[in-house]
């Protein structure tokens, strides 16, 4: 039965439509990134059909450990999370800041020419949402608002996946991000294969969302296809492989500064930086300045930077954070406590990229854990 | 398709012109800036920052030193230690370079209202603290004995001695300066800025302490003030951490809990106590 | 007239703060008010170190001579500040030169007087000792961190 285009209750969307929908997506302006294969792992990258999708691919996570295998089906989301966050295309790795000329009169700065066009990110999961969620409290809704940010962010469709096979890294559903989308998302998917099909449920979150999926004629779901769906997303609640007690948290990390697990973790990090680089949250960076051969012409960048470099403390007279105890006591405390105090959240949704991409396998969960497990004496609480 | 707005961006530097340039020591200067495009507008407060960019170089964060009653310039002290502050320091009247800012929080001036005033600074820490000498010399009645106590390393270290009989004598300021170390020829105190402490009468129900100078004068120096009982609600510290953005996006001049862009540069030492007894926070 | 001011004075000064009447007046009766004007020395390094000085006003700059260098100052000393510790440390030899560098007032406290004193009144004696100790302490404390070279370059 057709139903009203801006209506908010579901439809049931089967594998043959759904190529309609991203066609109606695209075909509304949207350049559409989202999952594929790329070098032994699911990237975020333009998509055109579902074909390109990581059809019948799911990843093996664990601590230090990803690998694409093989599904008995043909999933199109039946993988997590891969190295990439959509971080990338809100907060791009490289970032052009602004241009300047050196004139007669002295410096003209130039704007950027940067277009970015509107895009539709498909298959955003629930934690990832949380992420993208905390990045714009960090870039537009502080005392400054980032332009670049913003107008990225505002370009950007969000096309959401419902997570019903965690992986083995992940913890969404303790802290509360996950694994079911909620809200900030435009439309919203959940894949489901059983007897009746291969099948989405189609939810739409915004105007922009429903405006999306006029002339297309998808039917309401049951309420015994609703029922099913939300047995999966409940079902991947309870199959997380791990857990982040957030309970007193901050109080514990501020207390924990001289915690001799410090040292025990930093005899093991690398500092190799790519928890940050791979966290859909992290958002430090530094700059580069260039200029031309000409000397005429300057450029400012911005890059992503890690609190694990030596020189990210730097200062005239050395470094603040010289040994790795402090940065990782840094990078963990500030994702669990600090930011509590400066956004308001916690700064992790437990996707587990920082556990699954740690070469030697650090898991922050375990790092709690054992900092909970031995609270240090009430010396440092004062 | 649309464009990203470049009007208004706080990441993008406006031009200015260096109209004076004034050598303090062998490697500071003082430069004096002015907008090159008439539409931006000078505005300041006493304990703020900018950004200032060498061409092509880069940025570096460093404090107004100026007179917050002159709003039609910038004046910032700086000292080459870096590449950046190098090609900053070797700027010459004429030259442009590229500025961002204001930025951060100021001097607890009106705290300090009706209240003797004790200002401890350390070699280019006098540079942020003067905007608010300067402030208090321009309303000098609204405020009870102020002191100003500055250390550095040698006498050729020390930064605005020609202005320090003007705010003797003319605004009843009591200024000390001490060095490290001596060379012949300097007549005045020799030993660190905390020795100075004890030659001012300090009531701790009456006082704003305000502290600048590198982290290991800010300890000592703290140690000194809480032997005459001085409260930490009422010790001010300018921190300095590094930073690229000054506006937040950066992340790297966290301070614990805090941003030292945004939520200072100026701080309670209430609100730093702990942190600054953290190794390598 | 005399001895009452010189009473007082100490009495006022940071040094002898706290101590009781009798104490100060067994003080002042070995001490006397010197006066030295700009660039005159209290006393030479090597010099018996009979003395020690609680300063009153002016600026005194403790100065070292390294051989065949200019002389160091080592550190300054003014008002409500004493100078010298020698004298209650045996050989009692100064160790440094102390030079007025602006017109300075003092009262000059004679060492071994004051070291009879303490002989007979322990408690004097250890009043005494606690406070050159603390003195000693704040010292070696601004000495310390003159080490650090705060405001140098790395």
């Amino acid at each position: 039965m057709p139903v009203a285009p801006d209506s908010r209750s579901p439809y049931r969307v089967d594998l043959i439509q759904l190529d309609l929908l991203l066609a109606a997506v695209c075909r509304a302006g949207y350049q559409l990134i989202g999952p594929s294969i790329k070098d032994g792992a699911i990237v975020y990258d333009e998509v055109s059909s579902i074909e390109e999708l990581p059809v019948g691919w799911t990843d093996d996570q664990e601590a230090g450990r990803y690998r694409l295998q093989r599904r008995d089906d043909r999933a199109l989301f039946g993988y997590v999370v891969g190295p990439q966050s959509w971080k990338k295309l809100l907060h791009p790795p490289r970032q052009l800041l602004w241009k300047g000329r050196r004139t007669d009169g002295g410096l003209e700065t130039i704007a950027r020419e940067e277009v970015t066009p509107r895009r539709a990110f498909l298959a955003v999961r629930a934690c990832e949402i949380a992420a993208i969620g905390i990045q714009d409290r960090v870039f537009t809704q502080g005392q400054h608002a980032d332009p670049i940010y913003a107008h990225r962010r505002e370009q950007a469709l969000v096309i959401a996946v419902n997570c019903t096979e965690p992986a083995g890294t992940c913890f969404c559903s303790s802290l509360g991000t996950g694994p079911e989308v909620i809200s900030g998302f435009d439309l919203a998917l959940t894949e489901m294969i059983d007897e009746s099909g291969h099948w989405f449920m189609l939810e739409v979150g915004t105007d922009r969302g429903g405006a999306l999926l006029e002339g297309l004629e998808f039917t309401p779901v049951t309420d015994t296809e609703r029922r099913a769906v939300h047995q999966r997303v409940d079902a991947a609640a309870r199959q997380m492989g791990r857990a982040l007690n957030t309970k007193g948290l901050k109080k514990l990390l501020y207390d924990s500064y001289d915690h001799p697990r410090w040292d025990d973790v930093a005899d093991r990090c690398l500092a190799c930086s790519n928890c940050t680089m791979v966290c859909p949250t992290c958002f430090c960076t530094t700059v580069e300045d260039v200029t031309e051969l000409s000397g005429e012409i300057a450029e400012r960048w911005r890059r992503w930077d890690s609190c694990f470099t030596l020189d990210f403390s730097h200062l005239s007279g050395g470094s603040v954070r010289h040994s790795t105890r402090s940065r990782y006591r840094q990078w963990m405390t500030h994702k669990l406590a600090t930011w509590q105090d400066q956004f308001d959240s916690l700064g992790c949704v437990g996707c587990g990229r920082c556990i699954t991409w740690c070469p030697v396998g650090i898991d922050i969960t375990e790092e709690v854990r054992q900092i909970r497990a031995h609270p240090v004496a009430a010396r440092a609480s004062r | 398709m649309s464009q990203a707005p470049a009007a208004a961006d706080p990441m993008v530097p406006l031009p200015f012109r260096v109209t004076n340039s004034k050598p303090e020591t062998s490697d500071t200067v003082t430069l004096e800036l002015a907008p090159i495009n008439g539409e931006h507008r000078v505005s300041f407060a006493a304990g703020q920052f900018n950004m200032l960019y060498a061409f092509g170089v880069g940025e570096s964060a460093i404090s107004i030193s100026g007179d917050p009653s002159l709003q039609d310039r910038y004046v910032h002290t700086l000292r080459a230690i870096g590449t950046v502050t190098r090609a900053l320091h070797a700027l010459r009247e004429g030259d442009v370079l590229g500025l961002r800012g204001p930025f951060g929080n100021r001097w607890p001036l009106d705290r300090a209202e009706g209240r003797d005033v004790v200002i401890v600074a350390g070699g280019i820490g006098l540079a942020p603290l003067r905007t608010a000498i300067y402030r208090i010399a321009s309303d000098r009645n609204r405020f009870g004995q102020v002191s100003v106590l500055y250390g550095c390393r040698t006498p050729d270290d020390v930064l605005y001695a020609d202005e320090f009989s003007v705010w003797h004598h003319n605004h009843r300021i009591n200024v000390q300066t001490t060095v490290d170390r001596s060379r012949s020829g300097w007549r005045g105190r020799v030993g660190v800025v905390t020795t100075l402490i004890p030659t001012v009468s300090l009531d701790p129900d009456n006082v704003v302490v305000m502290l600048c100078g590198p982290e290991v004068m800010i300890h000592f120096t703290v140690i000194e003030l809480h032997r005459r009982r001085v409260r930490d609600d009422d010790i001010f510290i300018a921190m300095e951490r590094n930073m690229k953005c000054a506006l937040g996006f950066c992340g790297r001049c966290q301070l614990g809990p805090t941003f030292v862009c945004k939520d200072g540069s100026i701080f309670p030492y209430s609100r730093l106590r702990r942190l600054l007894t953290l190794k390598e926070l | 007239m005399e001895i009452d001011s010189l009473e007082g004075l100490l009495a006022g000064h940071s040094f002898l703060k706290g101590l009781d009447p009798e104490q100060i007046a067994l003080i002042a009766g070995c001490a006397r008010n010197v006066r030295f004007e700009q660039d005159e020395y209290l006393f030479r390094e090597g010099d018996p170190a009979d003395t020690f000085f609680v300063v009153r006003e002016g600026l005194v700059a403790l100065e070292l001579y390294p051989p065949g260098k200019d002389p160091v100052v080592l550190q300054t000393a003014g008002a409500d500040e004493i100078i010298g510790w020698s004298w209650m440390v045996a050989p009692h030899v100064w160790r440094y030169s102390g030079l007025a560098i602006e017109p300075t007032r003092a009262l000059a406290i004679d060492g071994a007087c004051l070291r009879r004193k303490a002989d007979d009144n322990p408690l004097l004696g250890y009043l005494l000792l606690t406070r050159v100790a603390e003195v000693m302490a704040h010292r070696l404390e601004a000495t310390r961190l003159q080490l650090l070279d705060l405001y140098g370059r790395d």
